[in-house]
């Protein structure tokens, strides 16, 4: 058995460290280790309530409008305000065109790059994907950079800025849009459209969001597109084999609106089977932190660089005593998409495939809600309502980042932050052992994995990472 | 013939990533074709690149060495001297090393030096109270020269540490200034005395601001979403703050204020440290924080005098979300 540690590892939002035994050519254990701790949760502690949403959107520039929502939210539970319906669409929004430009990013930079390395040059589709997706040279950002840019224009007319903005508070958001804005946004979702049927699908949205059985996807496989180009890597691959985990898959739900979210919140399995919603806890033992109540409604943040066992500045969340998988996945398992409910059913767990088949498809999906939400403004009703900042009381945030479940638990008394905890989506992927030594979701992933002779250079291993999409910066803030 | 482009390393210390996710927005042909449009050549960035462990590890060696030329050296995020000075709540993933230190050696192999954001220049957020990781930016700690480097340090090209201010910077200013940069553009002399490139920070925020004329008639908002000006009650402080913000689009037209917030200045160092950020502080109902360079007393005499000739179509509207009353030409 030998040991090895893997790092700097790149194309994943931060930092990131393995350390895996490998034991005849395959990873016997992993250790996720995240090596950066910035001190959000103690820097939010002592200011007034209502300067969450200024300090807590910055943990991740990543996921801004996210963070700035689960503030909101834990602030409105607090307020007990109700945005009126143009608050929520227009939040919704924003959220969407995040959560899109995300999805665009991890695909066409952080996750497909790998397979233009030279270790699958081979390979009978390598030429064409070196030619697409190197890095920093493929010809495919040239055309996913500028209709990301164009799709975050939806920032500039509702939340002013991206990353980082003040325009979503508990009670909607700070700006009315006119008719221009409104029709600036419907032409925005359009151009957009265009090039994900253009060049991510090679199909319309409405197609590609129909999709419900595996010989439907394989059968787009052999289209045109980005997204078919991928699939053919994946067939050749075989990447349902690979980064397997069979935890409960857990969502926040997502994208809400008066008749409900958009993807509901929920546990299941990955055969499919309803879980319940157990209680969220957050344990230190193998993590640099001196140990506190559990709870993160009461738990305090204090680094403890000394503390025995302790490889990262990652706590570990666990949902009713269990590491969790968030992600699109979940998020889409839950919602009962008949497509990725069918892929995990048939590996009686999640993996590399899956992980990214549930992003892709949800572009389609939420650009379609998207086109909904923008065509639903009533501009004669207002968008923001006027909240008072609470003086004392709890609540939590929960949204879906892009990532997955996203929490926030916040404690006010006296006008001030007196607790302030947060449990990002990469927390729960990416989570170090607990106190019965149980594995995070992406530790027991990598067991397994063929390294052969390359060890920790191994691409499969760089896949497998990848899959979750992980942001480190927002998993130990 | 040597070649006059130049080459780029990024590194990422106590950072949220959203410099690089605004930098990503910048180019009509993406990022990727800007850069190399203005003459630079990508060495390494961490979410970009394809080279990972001992391939990045052998680059920064091959830079330490001389073997590799680094011409521009960024760096996004507060560095992290904590705990104890050591800088272990940054270190370099796969090794023992700390990003204090290898940024400290990249910026002394460098021909040039860039803070990107308000993190690596002054500390920014992480540096704020009860500044948990000893936070502090490559050449300031909050205003005060010093930092990693030290406030006398120059790099080889003789230019302090230039500081592209900004949480989250616009994406002109981060790569408009690495254009100028590599055109050899960009002097001392091109800087604001807290190393912050003149071609935005000779400007102040407010200049541009969509709500001018509520600005000039002291029409104001009194709560969110209100199209007052956001200056006497809802904490702007736009006219204190330097950048060109409302002279540029953000994300294709916005701004902060147009979209309805306060502007929280933060270009400048210790923005991080103000609390209520959506409530003007007053004394005897005067707002603290008044217009950079205009005497309190004039201030206070043209408000007066604004005030009592606003015309009755800014008043209300300054007090609606949208446009209740238009223009028409005085009776």
């Amino acid at each position: 058995m030998s040991r090895l540690t893997v790092g700097p590892f790149n194309r994943v939002e931060g930092d990131l460290e393995l350390t895996l035994e490998i034991e005849d050519g395959r990873v016997a254990e992993a250790r996720v280790g995240s090596t950066l701790y910035r001190g959000f949760e103690q820097i939010l502690v002592g200011r007034p309530a209502n300067d969450a949403l200024t300090i807590a959107p910055r943990i991740c520039g990543i996921c801004s409008v996210s963070q700035s929502l689960a503030a909101a939210a834990a602030l409105r539970e607090i307020s007990g305000v109700r945005p009126p319906p143009n608050g929520a669409l227009a939040a919704n929004l924003v959220h969407a065109a995040e959560n899109i430009a995300d999805h665009l990013s991890h695909f066409y930079l952080f996750f497909m790059p790998d397979f233009a390395r030279e270790s699958y040059a081979q390979r009978p589709w390598h030429g064409e994907i070196v030619r697409r997706f190197k890095a920093a040279e493929g010809g495919a950002p040239r055309d996913m950079l500028p209709a990301r840019a164009r799709l975050l224009h939806m920032m500039g007319l509702i939340a002013g800025k991206w990353p980082h903005s003040l325009a979503l508070q508990p009670g909607g958001v700070t700006r009315a849009l006119d008719l221009g804005g409104k029709m600036r946004l419907l032409a925005i979702l359009s151009d957009f459209r265009a090039f994900a049927e253009t060049h991510l699908f090679g199909a319309a949205l409405e197609q590609m969001a129909a999709l419900e059985t595996p010989a439907q996807l394989w059968a787009h496989a052999e289209g045109p597109g980005d997204f078919a180009a991928f699939l053919r890597v994946a067939r050749d691959l075989r990447l349902d084999e690979l980064g397997r985990c069979a935890l409960p898959l857990m969502s926040f739900g997502a994208y809400h609106a008066e008749e409900g979210p958009l993807f509901r919140a929920g546990v299941v399995d990955p055969t499919g089977a309803a879980a319940p919603f157990g209680a969220i806890a957050e344990q230190v033992a193998t993590s640099f932190f001196a140990d506190s109540t559990e709870d993160p409604a009461q738990a305090v943040t204090l680094p403890d660089m000394e503390r025995a066992g302790a490889y990262s500045f990652a706590k570990a969340p666990r949902l009713g005593g269990r590491p969790a998988e968030t992600g699109a996945v979940a998020r889409q398992a839950v919602a009962g998409q008949k497509l990725i409910r069918a892929l995990l059913a048939q590996a009686g767990a999640s993996h590399v495939l899956v992980r990214v088949v549930a992003r892709v498809l949800e572009i389609a999906r939420v650009t379609l809600a998207a086109e909904a939400w923008a065509r639903a403004l009533n501009l004669r009703e207002s968008f923001c309502e006027p909240a008072r900042e609470p003086a004392a009381g709890a609540g939590v945030g929960r949204v879906e980042a892009a990532r997955g479940a996203l929490g926030h638990w916040l404690r006010v008394e006296r006008g001030v932050i007196a607790g302030y905890q947060i449990i990002a989506p990469t927390t729960w992927n990416f989570s170090p052992r607990d106190a019965n030594g149980v594995p995070g979701p992406l530790e027991q992933a990598l067991v397994g994995v063929e390294t052969g002779a390359q060890g920790a250079k191994a691409v499969a291993i760089q896949h497998v990472v990848r899959s979750f999409d992980p942001c480190m910066v927002c998993t130990a803030h | 013939m040597t070649s006059s482009r130049k080459t780029l390393l990024w590194l990422q210390a106590g950072s949220c990533g959203g410099c690089t996710m605004a930098a990503l927005e910048q180019g009509g042909a993406g990022l990727f074709a800007e850069l190399r449009g203005l003459g630079l050549d990508l060495l390494w960035h961490p979410s970009l690149s394809e080279a990972t462990g001992d391939e990045v590890l052998s680059l920064f060696a091959r830079i330490e060495t001389g073997a590799q030329k680094l011409d521009i050296f960024c760096v996004e995020g507060a560095l992290l001297r904590g705990p104890n000075g050591t800088g272990r709540f940054n270190r370099l993933s796969g090794t023992q090393r700390t990003l204090l230190d290898l940024s400290r050696s990249m910026a002394s192999h460098a021909e040039m030096t860039v803070a990107v954001g308000s993190c690596a220049a002054f500390g920014g957020v992480p540096a704020g109270d009860p500044d948990p990781t000893d936070a502090c930016g490559l050449q300031y700690d909050g205003a005060e020269a010093g930092g990693v480097l030290g406030a006398g340090w120059r790099s080889r090209t003789g230019l302090p540490v230039v500081n592209v201010a900004g949480c989250a910077p616009h994406p002109g200013w981060i790569v408009e200034t690495l254009g100028a940069l590599a055109a050899g553009d960009l002097g001392p002399d091109d800087l604001d005395a807290l190393g912050r490139p003149l071609f935005f920070a000779g400007h102040l925020a407010h200049h541009g601001c969509s709500r001018n004329e509520f600005y000039e008639f002291k029409a104001s908002a009194r709560t969110l979403s209100e199209r007052g000006c956001l200056m006497e009650h809802l904490g702007c402080k736009a006219t204190q703050a330097i950048g060109d913000c409302n002279q540029r689009a953000w994300n294709g037209g916005g701004t902060c204020t147009h979209a309805g917030f306060a502007c929280i200045s933060c270009t400048s160092p210790g923005f991080e440290a103000a609390r209520n950020t959506h409530v003007t502080p007053k004394i005897g109902g005067i707002p603290v924080g008044l217009p950079l360079d205009m005497p309190k007393a004039w201030f206070m005499t043209l408000a007066a005098l604004s005030k009592s000739a606003t015309p009755a179509r800014v008043r209300e509207n300054a007090e609606a979300d949208r446009l209740v009353v238009t223009p028409k030409r005085a009776k």
